[in-house]
């Protein structure tokens, strides 16, 4: 072989690590969704070989030299039933198969682990319930159904990891969920998808799907030793919404306790779900979401808590099963120093805000 | 231009003697020409549906998204402005359609009395859209240039509206939203007048046209077109002043 | 036998008819006040032409940065603003106005029989708007260009950026009116402007595909129009109805976006679909088969068309059912393509098939056109679109569609159409060879791209990670190939114009009712109007004619 350059030697050795043909399948769905992709490959595989064998047999069969005058054909019923039948039949299979895909994927099941991810330009910010916070990586456990809650605090994003053929598009202004159970313990690609500015191509990431043990370990040692239902509770009382909201007999708003997921009258006569999008939206804009039986004085919170403040105030509500934690933050609402919400990401560097995606 | 000069061919140029000189080249018929433009301007029409289409939707989603901020917004309309101008303008719709009877019946004097009504009723409306839209900059109700609340967060700050509507003060997250109402507003009244600024201008041209005798010969394409133009442009408003001004008012 | 069915006259006596429309007048402004649907057509491929090259070079730039997986060639922002000026470039001011503006402007009305468009005026207008709007997108170009992308997604293109975008928008308003005109213009012609016996179901497909895109252009482009300007009003206000940090909503831009920009890729690959017809059928001296099939199919398309915009919002959070609906559209969508498809290798059944530069542009479009329409089924289908949506996957997807597809159809008609646009033809064996090279360089740039989608590698980044190198390499690679395909065709019919061979009326022995005149044609086309006394494709009523003609003489 020495024959060979060794630069064009080198050259191939480095192309040939860094060549990818498939990706891996690292979760539950991946699967299912590649069956899929392999029939329609299939499928277009036979439908271009008809096509071709067609074309490049009449051609042969009936070039001019062979066959100097043409037969005047009309068409054929028949034959046309044949090629609309058939094609729709294929497309209705791939319609219904396609269908059950994906309603898998976006209706995540009830006891998924919910992990929040907030995007903004140029990057992803993770918040674990457990007050894991994390930028441009996600740590998960292998063999655990999880669902995330997406929601942008700018433009358009998109949350991608091939590896588990699952996205969605994290869009400012309303939660989006997606579903996936990792298979397969390793690193993998976290993609930012839709064009979103300058750095798009930078705002990517690694998710870590680890064994359950590790994982346990991994929550452990990257802890901001406060939950999220725990910063919540901190930001309820800075932002003095214990002042209204704290079941004593004239309290001017009502009652939180397991109001999380429950059937709400509204001021207007519409009742609700209260769910993490209600949620969000009673916190932003209160006066279209009056509960009965209370005057619309709640003044918005539009600008004054980032999305990662109303998501901890959402776990925080989620968590309320009983008074005795409102009771607890009355009497500590002066000694809760303000901006609380911003906590700093623990076992997380500075280094993550910083585009790393070059060269690496 | 080239279309109407000469001919290359002689069979051509002499069936071409036979046409009325307003007749175009490449028609074969007046009636064919007459079809074809008429067709064209109401297909031109349907782009414009698609066109105020998308305000529409835009404005139906918002208003039902911010209800009671497009409630309270629409008190600060002037019903009376409002209605005053749908008048002017079904009635420059009249005195438009009386102009194509009197250009299809050659009445020279006719159509251009008709058509001078039609445009100062146009002028009449615009200037009447300038008064309203003035009395929403002194209000402080133009979105991104002059656009204060402060007409929602404390109605009784306007005694006027406030003691016909007695409006509830808007929680600040949906008094804001009144900007919503008023952007979709001014968007929509105001490519409303753009149609029409650009519908006075052809009257100007056709005026003089007219003057001329260009539509009382038995071609009357063009006065039948604009009229077109013109009645589409009134049923618009037709639909924005009930949007607008009208509906819910109550609410 | 011979295998070709050209039939020129002889050389040494030939001439270029001393009437036609090139010849009538003289002069820059013979041409810049023309009525002529034909002159009008020459200054639509002149003007097209160098924005396809503006377009190609912005192309060539893009797939020279991702030769390395860091951005090394240009910054991120520059990269974007050059993807996004070869996307609004390319979309706007070539493909949207391709086949329909040039030769559909040229031959739509020779093929119904009349002297012209029915507002030729119009049609001039509709030129000059789409100058304006070229020279104002070049404009904007110079000052700093746009970096939205095609799509201008809210709120970043109204909120998050200080780029051109209003400048950009405004010129692809501009643009919108000039595609509504000749829609419009071409809607009202073939309602209007048949000749005497000219009945529906004797137009030719490509007139019947035209009619579709036109209809497309008409009812779509408007509510593009209005997106665009509230997107600028928005801009300007600081108020609006798209971005929520507003109170707007950005799904209703996407809404309104996609319900033009779905129809849109309708209106540039169905005058692609019209080409193909005619092409196929005249070189294989048969009659399209299924006629009827393919006309409806067009006009199926047209209508399915406009209920399918959501399947671009699959991933943004539209309910599960709405996704369900729209998927299901998608897939009846996908049939009138597929029953073209095979009408096209059908009429090649018991023809006489020859294969002169068009048919082999034909072919390939046929094979390109089928892997471009099966891979959209991967994204029609909701539960394999989540995974391939936004990747590099959609870009290969619309690129076998739009340059695989509309590009080669494009050329087919050129060239098919050369030798009566300009009375002279193309030199075969020089153009066989780029139709070649353009195919090759074709999937080499393109094909890679699926499996570096399937790998998830996402649209518009301008660094990538190292293990999809190899397969960008193939990518750029592919491209300079294509780049040399694109460049041969210039070359050679500019060459053409003066030493090429006289064509005479008809060298491909069609039968439409624009090779019935002479090469080039009169400015009112016909001498007097014809009597349509024939089905489209009668090759019978060719022989009829030419046997008579030889008997006259």
């Amino acid at each position: 072989m020495s024959h060979i350059s060794p630069v064009l030697w080198q050259f191939l050795v480095k192309w040939l690590t860094n060549f990818a043909i498939f990706p891996p399948e690292a979760s539950r769905i991946a699967a299912q969704s590649d069956a899929l992709f392999f029939f329609m490959v299939l499928v277009s595989l036979i439908g271009l070989t008809t096509v071709v064998l067609l074309v490049v047999g009449f051609s042969i069969l009936y070039r001019k030299e062979r066959h100097p005058h043409a037969v005047q054909i009309e068409g054929s019923t028949l034959l046309e039933s044949t090629w609309t039948i058939i094609p729709l039949g294929l497309f209705l299979i791939i319609f219904v198969w396609g269908a059950l895909i994906y309603f898998r994927v976006y209706t995540p099941p009830a006891n998924a682990m919910n992990i929040y991810v907030v995007g903004k330009q140029w990057m992803w910010k993770i918040e674990h319930p457990g007050g894991q916070h994390e930028i441009n990586a996600l740590h998960i456990p292998v063999n655990e159904p999880v669902q995330l809650t997406i929601i942008s605090q700018d433009v358009f994003h998109s949350f991608s990891i091939p590896a588990f053929r699952i996205k969605r598009e994290a869009i400012p202004g309303r939660y989006t969920t997606v579903g996936f159970e990792a298979t397969q313990v390793g690193t993998y690609h976290l993609f930012c998808t839709q064009y979103c500015g300058t750095d798009h191509s930078h705002m990517t990431g690694e998710v870590v799907v680890m064994s359950r043990d590790d994982y346990k370990k991994w929550l452990a040692s990257s802890t901001s030793g406060m939950s999220l239902a725990q910063d919540g509770e901190r930001l309820f009382a800075s932002l003095s919404c214990n002042a209204c909201h704290n079941d004593t007999p004239n309290a001017r708003g009502p009652n939180l306790v397991n109001v999380y997921d429950s059937r709400l009258t509204l001021s207007t006569g519409e009742t609700v779900t209260a769910d993490d999008a209600y949620l969000r939206q009673a916190i932003l804009n209160p006066s279209e979401h009056v509960t009965q039986g209370y005057v619309p004085i709640m003044p918005t919170y539009q600008g004054q808590i980032s999305e990662e403040g109303v998501i901890a105030l959402v776990e925080y509500i989620k968590s309320l099963h009983s008074n005795y934690r409102v009771q607890q933050t009355l009497n500590t609402t002066a000694l809760v120093p303000q901006n609380q919400e911003k906590a700093t990401p623990a076992g997380q560097t500075p280094s993550g805000q910083k585009p790393q995606g070059v060269g690496r | 231009m080239s279309d109407s000069t000469a001919i290359d061919n002689n069979v051509a140029a002499a069936t071409h003697l036979e046409h009325p000189p307003y007749q175009r080249h490449h028609f074969e018929t007046i009636a064919q020409q007459f079809d074809a433009t008429n067709f064209a301007m109401w297909l031109f029409l349907l782009t414009e549906i698609m066109f105020f289409g998308g305000l529409f939707t835009a404005y139906l989603i918002m208003r039902n998204w911010y209800y009671p901020a497009f409630v309270e917004g629409s008190h600060y309309l002037s019903i009376v402005w409002g209605t005053t101008n749908t008048g002017v303008l079904i009635t420059s719709s009249f005195t438009m359609a009386m102009g194509v009877w009197c250009a299809e019946t050659r009445r020279k004097s006719g159509l251009i009395l008709c058509l001078v009504l039609t445009f100062v009723l146009g002028i009449v409306f615009l200037c009447i859209k300038g008064i309203e839209w003035h009395g929403e900059w002194v209000e402080h109700h133009v979105p991104g240039l002059n656009y204060s609340v402060q007409n929602f967060v404390n109605p009784a700050s306007n005694p006027e509206v406030y003691a016909e509507y007695h409006d509830k003060p808007l929680g600040a997250d949906m008094a804001v939203r009144t900007e919503e109402y008023f952007f979709l507003y001014f968007a929509m009244t105001g490519m409303h007048a753009l149609h029409m600024i650009v519908g006075i201008s052809i009257l100007v041209f056709m005026i003089f046209r007219a003057r001329a005798g260009a539509y009382t010969n038995g071609h009357v394409t063009f006065v039948e077109n604009f009229g077109l133009y013109w009645h589409f442009v009134d049923i618009i408003w037709i639909f924005l002043f009930p949007l607008l001004y009208l509906i819910s008012r109550h609410g | 036998m011979s295998a070709t069915i050209l039939a020129l006259p002889d050389q040494s006596t030939a001439r270029i008819p001393k009437m036609n429309y090139l010849s009538k007048e003289n002069g820059l402004l013979s041409w810049l006040l023309t009525g002529d649907h034909k002159r009008i057509a020459i200054l639509y491929l002149i003007s097209i032409t160098f924005f396809f090259f503006i377009g190609g070079s912005l192309a060539g730039l893009i797939r020279l940065e991702l030769l390395t997986p860091q951005s090394d060639l240009m910054a991120a922002d520059t990269y974007n603003k050059v993807f996004s000026m070869h996307g609004l470039i390319m979309v706007f001011f070539f493909l949207v106005p391709s086949v329909p503006a040039t030769i559909g402007n040229f031959f739509i009305p020779m093929m119904v029989g009349a002297k012209d468009l029915a507002l030729p005026k119009i049609n001039l207008l509709s030129w000059y708007l789409y100058i304006l709007a070229g020279g104002l997108m070049l404009y904007t170009m110079c000052t700093g260009g746009v970096d939205t992308g095609w799509t201008f997604t809210t709120p970043l293109s109204t909120h998050y950026l200080n780029t051109n975008v209003a400048g950009a928008a405004l010129a692809v308003f501009v643009a919108g009116f000039s595609s509504i005109f000749t829609g419009l213009n071409f809607v009202v012609t073939i309602h209007k402007m048949r000749c005497p016996g000219m009945t529906w179901f004797r137009l030719p497909l490509f007139v019947w595909s035209h009619y579709a895109a036109s209809i497309l252009m008409v009812l779509g482009t408007p509510v593009l129009a209005i997106t665009l300007v509230l997107v600028i009003l928005e801009r300007i206000a600081h108020i609006g109805v798209f971005d929520p940090a507003y109170g707007g909503d950005p799904l209703l831009f996407q809404h309104l976006f996609w319900f033009y920009s779905h129809p849109a890729v309708y209106i540039m690959i169905l005058p692609g679909f019209g080409v193909i017809s005619e092409v196929v059928s005249t070189f294989s001296r048969k009659r399209v088969f299924g006629y009827t099939a393919v006309a409806f199919s067009s006009v199926a398309i047209a209508v399915f068309g406009f209920f399918v915009w959501a399947h671009h919002m699959f991933i943004m959070g539209i309910s599960n059912y709405a996704a369900l609906v729209f998927s299901l559209l998608t897939m009846l969508v996908a049939v009138p393509s597929a029953i073209k498809i095979f009408n096209w290798a059908f009429t090649l059944y018991k023809g006489s098939v020859t294969f002169e530069t068009p048919m082999l542009y034909a072919i390939g479009f046929m094979g390109l056109f089928t892997i471009g329409g099966m891979t959209g089924v991967f994204l029609g289908s909701t539960g394999t679109d989540i995974h391939l949506t936004e990747t590099y996957f959609v870009v290969a997807h619309f690129h076998f569609v739009m340059v695989g597809g509309m590009l080669m159809a494009f050329l087919s008609g050129i060239h098919f159409w050369w030798p009566k646009m300009t009375g002279r033809m193309y030199p075969e064996k020089i153009s066989q060879f780029a139709a070649v090279v353009t195919y090759i360089g074709f999937n080499l740039t393109f094909f890679p791209q699926f499996i570096l989608g399937m790998l998830g590698m996402p649209r518009r980044y301008a660094s990538y990670p190292p293990e999809f190198q190899v397969l960008n390499v193939f990518s750029t690679a592919g491209a300079t190939v294509l780049g040399v395909g694109y460049l041969l065709p210039v070359l050679y019919l500019t060459w053409s114009l003066k030493y090429g061979q006289i064509a005479g009326n008809n060298p491909w022995q069609a039968t439409g009712l624009e090779w019935q005149v002479q090469s080039p044609p009169l400015s009112e086309n016909f001498p007097e109007i014809p009597i349509m006394d024939h089905e489209a494709y009668d090759y019978e009523w060719l022989d009829r004619q030419q046997a008579k003609e030889v008997a006259s003489v």
